[in-house]
């Protein structure tokens, strides 16, 4: 099994050594590096400490809003976490992984209450979320919609098929970069666009909403083709009989679609949305070409965050956010599967 | 796929119908052709237009980029090939004077990487398909608890690391044999799959700074070999992952019949199997090498000059005193995306309709 020793070497091996990073101080020295054992104090300078505002956000008083957000993404967690005990699968894994998921989704639904929803700016960390899971469901969304479109009875079909799926080519930098000329306000493609409604001289990178949304539509170029075509693939395998006779019990379109389609495609959409996921999470080459990062920290996703510290030569930091990191995405990424997508396969087989 | 010709549409034009309604079971209706046409214009343009910017300007004097938006060649602006000139001007003034050598790190790099993950990763998927593995739970727990004592000793307690190894693996072999019968559980197939597939949720930023420092360890820091390796190690889950369901999905029986007649086992992977899963072979080749081709944060941290890849010359490009210079950035793409246009154009043949899907439904 040479795969599972390379990986072995590439990926435990790093990680423990990265673990030793994250849970101490290095100092650069010449010819080689100083290492000294600090506990968790980067994680609680991340967390708390001085670069609290970086990672986590900006903190002010919960406001009402903030409340009625947290005090929902509660009721509803214990909501969930009552009928599961409730159940009959009751098992002591199954409930330590639901707990888990359940503290950490709190724990997120506190963090956006007490810096979003009271107005002040987020961290690294709430703009990682926020690529997550505004990006990937709006590229759900459009790429379903594509791929039911593409699944129609049109001519050119295999035109239409190449053209959409080109975006996933192209380098991330370059679409950076495409992007950011078709950005600007002056000189770029739209420009007389915008002067026509009076934002001749806004700049996209220059307010944190405006820069977020941008990324994600450069994002959303190059991801929906993925979505699009398995998607596509997904649809054209769902039995026309099964269409058809449906069509011939008068059925409208959109109960066809509910009731034929959707069942039949779930499983292998819940799985596009895992692989999607993964990926949004690494998201790092856009915000740092279109914006890096900025203004500010706006649109500095984690794995910028911990690559701006690493350039910086601040190793400990660089491996504690990635730490951080790590924790986040494989906690909501191993729910995700172990309650959704192994739920799905199980039901439609 | 078969198209309804439009004949056979207007042939039962005899009765009425509504805008909406469709005149044929499997046809759409005037009004629905003219939602989805005007939808799939709509899309193409959004997926053109960036690509026909970045071609146009690619063409551009400096004068015409910055002189506001020209859209349309000879008649908005004269196109020129002063760009694409400076592509093989060697000259130190040349602003893309050092662009073939990182495409040619770039080809090498990803060419191999693609080949060994491909050959490595296919393998272990046809060996987790077809033969069964029962380690036991507590031997690999072992196994890791030593790899973690062992660099804490070398990292903390600066030992020489040959010295760790060694006694590493000696004390895993003693300790596995003693101990081997208290270990009742076993993790099967289905558990190393997960675990392969579990290792591209890493991101990558957690273990590049750890590589970074192994490979500046053994002095391969900016090498190609080191590019390589990472490439092959962080593509591989995929492989592995779509690549055990192709081979899951062959019949078993032909592999059999090879075998009695006295093929040995790599002679049947090769000469039966691999053919076979031709489809979902060149279709995972294809995006392999889309990713390593394109990959940027690994190849940040692991390149400086010699082995760097295109993907960091197109982001060096952004600082500099005289600005961006948009035209020579827009050549540089548009070679990047040649290549693998070609390669799927290529590999397009082997791979029918529905080989993604197979391979995403599990």
């Amino acid at each position: 099994m040479p795969a599972v020793i390379m990986i072995l070497i590439f990926s435990i091996f790093p990680l423990i050594v990265s673990l030793i990073l994250a849970l101490s101080r290095t100092r650069l020295r010449s010819g080689g590096y100083q290492i000294r054992y600090v506990g968790l104090q980067n994680f609680e300078k991340q967390l708390f400490g001085s670069e609290q505002f970086h990672f986590l956000g900006t903190f002010k008083t919960v406001s009402a809003v903030g409340w009625l957000v947290a005090a929902t993404a509660a009721a509803l967690l214990i909501w969930w976490m009552y009928s599961y005990i409730r159940g009959n699968n009751l098992t002591v894994l199954g409930l330590i992984g639901r707990l888990i998921t359940a503290s950490l989704l709190f724990g997120l639904a506190m963090l956006f209450a007490a810096t979003l929803f009271s107005g002040t700016q987020f961290g690294t960390l709430g703009v990682t979320l926020f690529y997550v899971i505004v990006g990937c469901s709006v590229q759900f969304v459009i790429g379903l919609g594509l791929a039911f479109v593409c699944s129609q009875p049109i001519r050119g079909r295999s035109f239409f098929r190449v053209v959409f799926f080109l975006p996933l080519m192209v380098t991330p930098i370059g679409i950076g970069f495409g992007f950011r000329m078709l950005a600007d306000t002056t000189k770029g493609p739209f420009s007389p666009l915008w002067k026509l409604v009076g934002l001749g001289d806004f700049a996209w990178a220059s307010d944190p909403w405006a820069a977020r949304v941008f990324i994600i539509i450069g994002d959303s170029w190059q991801w929906i083709p993925f979505i699009f075509v398995i998607l596509l693939a997904a649809l054209e395998n769902v039995p026309r009989d099964l269409v058809e006779a449906g069509h011939v019990d008068g059925a409208s379109n959109w109960q066809i679609f509910r009731e034929i389609t959707w069942p039949q495609i779930v499983p292998v959409a819940a799985t596009v949305m895992l692989i999607r996921v993964i990926e949004a999470f690494k998201l790092v080459d856009l915000p740092n070409i279109m914006t890096s990062g900025g203004p500010g920290i706006a649109t500095e996703s984690m794995t910028l965050h911990a690559f701006f510290a690493w350039r910086a030569l601040d190793f400990s930091q660089s491996a504690a956010v990635s730490y951080l990191l790590l924790f986040v995405t494989v906690v909501l990424c191993v729910s995700y599967f172990n309650l959704i997508v192994l739920r799905r396969r199980a039901v439609h087989g | 796929m078969t198209l309804a010709s439009p004949n056979a549409a207007a042939g039962n034009g005899t009765v009425r119908r509504g805008f909406f309604e469709p005149s044929r079971i499997g046809e759409l209706s005037p009004g629905g052709k003219l939602v989805v046409y005007s939808i799939l214009l709509i899309w193409s343009a959004f997926v053109l237009f960036p690509l026909y910017w970045i071609v146009i300007t690619s063409f551009k004097l400096p004068i015409s980029v910055n002189s506001g938006p020209a859209y349309i060649p000879w008649v908005d602006f004269m196109p020129s090939l002063h760009a694409w000139r400076d592509l093989f001007d060697t000259s130190p003034q040349s602003p893309l004077a050092e662009t073939l050598k990182p495409y040619r790190n770039s080809v090498i790099v990803a060419s191999f990487s693609t080949l060994l993950c491909v050959l490595v990763g296919s393998m272990a998927a046809y060996a987790l398909a077809r033969m069964e593995y029962k380690p036991k739970f507590g031997t690999i727990l072992l196994f890791v608890l030593i790899l973690i004592g062992m660099v804490v000793l070398v990292g903390v307690g600066g030992v020489d690391w040959r010295i760790a190894v060694a006694v590493g693996l000696a004390l895993f072999v003693l300790l596995a044999r003693a101990l081997s019968r208290y270990f009742k559980r076993r993790i099967g197939n289905g558990d190393i799959l997960f675990w392969m597939i579990s290792q591209r949720i890493l991101p990558p930023v957690v273990t590049v700074v750890p590589i970074y420092m192994m490979f500046q360890s053994v002095q391969l820091l900016d090498t190609h070999l080191a590019l390589i390796l990472t490439y092959t190690v962080v593509n591989l889950p995929i492989v592995v992952w779509l690549m055990h369901d192709f081979f899951a999905g062959i019949p078993i029986d032909l592999e059999e019949s090879a075998e009695l007649d006295g093929a040995s086992k790599l002679t049947v992977f090769y000469e039966i199997v691999l053919p076979l899963a031709r489809a979902g072979l060149a279709a995972t080749t294809l995006l392999v090498l889309i990713l390593s081709w394109n990959e940027y944060v690994l190849a940040l941290f692991l390149s400086t000059t010699n082995a760097q890849t295109m993907p960091i010359l197109v982001a060096a490009m952004n600082g500099g005193e005289k600005g961006i210079l948009w035209w020579s950035m827009c050549v540089v793409i548009i070679i990047m995306i040649i290549p693998v246009i070609l390669m799927a154009l290529l590999l397009q043949r082997f791979i029918s309709k529905g080989v993604l899907l197979g391979a995403v439904k599990g």
